[in-house]
């Protein structure tokens, strides 16, 4: 009943399969990128609301290079900076965005995406009263390191990796707001 | 006789975690919690739908030896495509599911039924066994999630009943193998009684 397997044949019917398949996922990403590039600019936007306080002013995306990694950052004028700022957790790239507000006090931070275990590190994105500590955290009273290594962080319950993660990535925030404090922000 | 066996096949005689035992890698890696094993069994359910039913209308035009490629391009095909529509419409699902939206295509239960059923049955029947299957592993997926996070989490669909932590080994490796062993157990044990 199938056809038969000649050269031909099947020569034939991969090309014509290959062809179709790639028109249908052709036009299948035709029709998704714009509803794709809008819900990864919606959760910029939701991110960056989270991480600062209430604006109004569009934010301004930049970059810039600190000890040898590249940062990106969004700047809201009047308001404050958010930045986004990955280190190593326990199972890959914890990736964090910093909101800092223009007193160089942490207004609040947000996970963009990590692969930390489920239910120890993973609670750093639910744990009501790790994210809460970073609220209003002053980095230059407070010192933005676990407690088991002398700072001011309460690290979660059995996540000791992944809440030194955290402080750092929080920490080099801070790092990339001096120098962009340093190197004059408005003027750029 | 009525062509619904083909969909109770799929969940009970040839269910595809409990009896067949294929799949394994998305079974254990997403089921930490039942949302999870819910949303991954109805993805690879439509895949499953959709590549049953194209591959029974391909079949008697491709020659055998070229059979598996089509399969796979076919399957890989739909796989993409639901990819891209997950990214776009459901991005907080897409996010938690990641890497294992386009391992579908290796998943076995789709090329399965496609060389085992979808090339020898007409389209009507290979959709309802695409169906039947796909329902039979979300159900799977969502039972093994379930009893992972009442017992790893202390909840049930992300609705906590207990305050604090569960038995944090069952949301992780071991507890998937161990939830999943004694979910065959009761299966099997429930089927050769009957």
């Amino acid at each position: 009943m199938a056809a038969k397997s000649t050269l031909k044949n099947m020569a034939l019917c991969l090309s014509a399969v290959c062809l179709i398949c790639s028109a249908v996922v052709g036009g299948a990403y035709a029709l998704t990128k714009e509803p794709i590039d809008e819900a990864a600019k919606a959760k910029t936007t939701a991110s960056i609301a989270r991480v600062l306080p209430a604006f109004t002013a569009e934010p301004e995306l930049g970059s810039i290079e600190l000890n040898g990694a590249n940062y990106t950052y969004y700047n809201v004028p009047g308001t404050g900076v958010a930045i986004i700022s990955a280190t190593s957790g326990f199972g890959g790239i914890l990736s964090l965005m910093v909101g800092i507000a223009e007193d160089g006090t942490i207004h609040n931070t947000t996970v963009l995406s990590h692969s930390e275990t489920p239910g120890l590190g993973a609670k750093c994105t639910t744990d009501e009263h790790f994210i809460a500590q970073f609220q209003g955290f002053d980095p230059a009273v407070k010192s933005l390191a676990v407690k088991k290594d002398g700072g001011d962080v309460d690290a979660i319950t059995a996540s000791t990796i992944t809440s030194r993660a955290y402080a750092l990535a929080v920490s080099n925030a801070v790092a990339v707001f001096n120098q962009l404090k340093e190197g004059g922000l408005s003027n750029e | 006789m009525s062509k619904w066996h083909f969909v109770t096949d799929g969940f009970v005689k040839n269910n595809p975690t409990f009896v067949l035992v294929l799949g394994m890698c998305p079974t254990l890696a997403t089921t930490t919690s039942a949302m999870n094993g819910l949303e991954m069994g109805l993805a690879t359910m439509f895949v499953l739908i959709l590549s049953n039913i194209v591959i029974s209308l391909l079949a008697p035009m491709v020659p055998d030896k070229v059979r598996i490629p089509v399969y796979i391009t076919v399957i890989a095909t739909f796989v993409t495509v639901l990819q891209l529509l997950m990214q776009a419409f459901t991005p907080a699902v897409y996010e938690t599911l990641g890497l294992f939206i386009p391992l579908i295509v290796v998943n076995c239960i789709v090329l399965g039924r496609a060389e085992g059923f979808a090339n020898k049955h007409g389209v009507g029947e290979s959709a309802l066994d695409g169906l039947g299957v796909g329902l039979g592993f979300t159900a799977s997926l969502t039972v093994i999630g379930i009893v992972r996070e009442i017992l790893g989490s202390g909840a049930v669909f992300g609705w906590k009943f207990i305050s604090g932590d569960g038995i944090l080994a069952f949301v992780m490796a071991p507890g998937a193998f161990l939830v999943l062993g004694f979910l065959m157990v009761l299966f099997n044990k429930y089927l050769a009684k009957k």
